[in-house]
């Protein structure tokens, strides 16, 4: 295939990964902060954070393979699965790899939900938390309309938006209510023993 | 009403007051257990003899030995459940601490009887003297038990003593009850199969490993057979722990207890999760499980506590529920912000405080909390809270009404 | 055999989206949390109950098979805090 075509593909596929990818988390603390309106109910947040989730996973597949396949770039396939063993700017690719990693890692347990139990899903959830700045970062030293001004708006609305996010995920606090919390109130309230009947 | 005298079985021998008995006494007065070939044996006399569990539910104790027993391969695990974390229920630490060889006998009946080979002593941490007691008498008997048996301080806490939290302790140090797909008897301790049985029906299995099902059989006025122990307490003269015969009346009970003319009115039969009753009619109503009069009454773990005519039963209930609320493992929102809402609503009502729906909400309340815990907790406090309801009536209308309760008593905190 | 619907109560974490999608079977109580009719899943509900299984954020709800025409369960003869 024309390496011209490749690069472009490579191109642009990433910058569709990294929207669908700030969408992704932005929905994802939406639906952990049980945010819903009128005509938007809690669940259409949370199949929609799936959905995306998967279409982001096609963009970035197109991305990956387009790159590794241009003769131009000249990447193994190593250097797409192992961080920081490219020829080509091994630092910035490298901080790619690690967040595909942990998305293959997010993904793959999320699929395999009822096998691997909550505590794990979780842990390995949050690292997507690391992943997205790493895509970004990524992005921004490999890519290379990193400079255009165009590239320099969309790389800031993404920022904007998972930065918003964020700190609204830290605003809410638990969203889960604090069970234990409510007991132990009126633990203190109450005798151990009741007083004898008199 | 003439007092029956009780007939005692478990509490036979030197009174309790003299201390717990020793193992050379034990025996002088009992004789050996039948040898450990013999005990395998045990599990149709258990079934033969109707001995049902102490613990509350009243389940049939030898098919619950055989239903352990068959999934075990040589690996079951025996739990003596010494929790006893109701707190008007003291029958399992006096039971513990003047006869503590007569548990260890029932234990080690029930490890050869379902191929056990680790007994675990479940003894709630705050009975220091059957910790005490028990340590004692696990020494005496140490040639004979093999390094099987070890005691464990369980948590304080009404729910620490609930079969799946038993388990849960014991596999993680987290007393709360679980959710799981397979029961205790299925997988518990270590994923084995295991048997958490209260102390008090061990002592009983001990006793008709001995003695046989028919002598078991010959006590007990009704459809239940045998005696338990009851704890009474309250507005009485002579409160404490006693053996009465199954079948023994409420009315009997509370003559034993010194209770003469208009001292009581109402009565809790079963501990926080039975229910109350208006003493006068329920006089002629035998104990007895089988028992299962419409307004479920039921035995419980055999609390029997009378309130005077002094108690408001709006205060009593608002405190058991409190009580009950904060007691919760925690786990489940229903059974958190529902017990939690009806405690608070209870309190307004019985400091004259009740806004005007709150009778109305508790009893909403009430149908929303029930049956949607893990665990059988809520349940216990709604039935309780039904029974107060009905028994007190008028006292909740009054309250409600922000009227003058009947009894002169401080809020509740 | 019949579909019926399980919660398991400790997972639950009240996110209502199972109410959403199965408003015709469960409903919020006071709290947010749900109340599921008891029964077999009518056929025609039984996509939505899936979806609403496959939806809850923290895997509470689950579908089983049970048998069909079963003795209701015994009114709980709750279990005795003195334990058993």
């Amino acid at each position: 295939m024309n390496s011209q075509i490749l690069w472009f593909a490579t191109r642009g596929a990433g910058i569709v990964s990294l929207l669908l990818f700030t969408a992704v988390v932005v929905l994802g603390v939406m639906t952990s902060v049980r945010w819903q309106a009128r005509q938007w109910p809690r669940f259409l947040t949370a199949e929609v954070h799936r959905s995306i989730a998967l279409l982001s996973v096609v963009f970035l597949a197109i991305h990956i393979v387009t790159a590794v396949v241009d003769p131009y770039a000249s990447l193994g396939w190593i250097s797409a699965i192992v961080p920081f063993a490219s020829s080509y700017r091994p630092l910035w690719l490298g901080l790619g790899v690690v967040s595909v990693d942990l998305l293959a890692a997010v993904i793959v347990t999320s699929l395999l939900r009822v096998r691997v139990g909550r505590r794990a899903w979780r842990a390995v959830h949050w690292t997507a938390y690391a992943s997205w700045p790493l895509a970004l970062a990524h992005g921004i030293g490999t890519g290379s309309d990193a400079s255009a001004a165009w590239m320099i708006g969309i790389d800031a609305a993404c920022i904007f938006a998972v930065v918003t996010a964020v700190t609204w995920r830290l605003l809410a606090g638990r969203p889960s209510a604090d069970l234990p919390a409510v007991v132990a109130a009126i633990g203190r309230g109450s005798s151990r023993e009741p007083g004898a009947l008199r | 009403m003439t007092a029956t005298p009780t007939l005692t079985r478990l509490l036979a021998g030197p009174p309790s007051k003299a201390g717990a008995e020793h193992l050379e006494a034990h025996r002088a007065r009992l004789g050996k257990l039948p040898p450990a070939g013999d005990r395998r044996e045990i599990i149709p006399i258990l079934e033969a003899s109707g001995l049902l569990g102490r613990g509350g539910a009243a389940f049939p104790v030898g098919r619950k030995w055989r239903v352990v027993a068959e999934r075990s391969q040589g690996d079951a695990v025996v739990v003596v459940n010494g929790a006893e974390g109701e707190p008007r229920s003291a029958k399992d630490r006096v039971l513990m601490v003047s006869r503590p060889h007569l548990v260890l006998d029932g234990a080690l009946v029930a490890a050869d009887a379902v191929g056990a080979t680790e007994i675990v002593l479940y003894v709630g941490i705050e009975h220091r003297d059957a910790h005490r007691v028990i340590n004692r008498a696990l020494g005496e008997r140490e040639p004979e038990l093999r390094g099987r048996v070890r005691l464990v301080a369980a948590p304080v806490g009404y729910v620490a003593g609930e079969a799946t939290a038993v388990v849960h302790f014991l596999n993680t140090g987290d007393a709360r009850p679980t959710f799981l797909e397979q029961r205790p008897h299925e997988a518990g301790v270590g994923g084995r199969p295991t048997l958490v049985q209260n102390v008090e029906s061990l002592a009983y299995a001990a006793l008709i490993a001995r003695h046989g099902d028919a002598w078991y059989r010959s006590a007990g006025r009704g459809q239940t057979r045998g005696t338990a122990l009851v704890t009474v307490s309250g507005a009485v003269p002579r409160p404490g722990v006693r053996e009465i015969e199954y079948g023994m009346t409420i009315g009997e009970i509370a003559t034993l207890a010194g209770i003469t003319g208009r001292d009581a009115s109402a009565v809790l039969v079963g501990g926080y999760f039975g229910g109350w009753a208006t003493l006068d009619e329920v006089l002629e109503r035998p104990l007895d499980p089988a028992d299962r009069a419409p307004d479920r009454l039921g035995f419980g773990c055999g609390v029997v506590s009378f309130a005077g005519p002094d108690t408001c039963g709006v205060r009593a209930t608002a405190e058991i529920m409190t009580f009950m609320a904060g007691e919760s493992a925690a786990q489940c929102g229903p059974c958190v912000f529902g017990l939690a809402a009806i405690a608070e609503a209870t309190r307004r009502l019985a400091n004259g405080a009740a806004a005007d729906d709150d009778l109305e909400r508790i009893d909403r309340w009430a149908g929303q909390v029930q049956g949607r815990g893990a665990c059988h907790h809520p349940d216990g406090a709604i039935g309780l809270l039904r029974s107060a309801r009905a028994v007190f009536a008028d006292e909740f209308a009054r309250h409600q009404a922000r009227g003058r309760c009947s009894v002169a008593h401080a809020a509740v905190a | 055999m019949v579909d019926v619907l399980r919660l398991d109560p400790i997972r639950c974490d009240g996110y209502g989206m199972c109410a959403e999608l199965l408003p015709e079977l469960i409903t919020p109580d006071d709290w947010g949390y749900p109340v599921i009719a008891p029964g077999p899943i009518p056929d025609r509900l039984l996509d939505h109950a899936r979806r609403a299984v496959d939806v809850c954020p923290v895997l509470a709800l689950r579908l089983r098979r049970a048998p069909a025409a079963r003795r209701p369960a015994p009114v709980s003869t709750p279990a005795g805090a003195s334990g058993r």
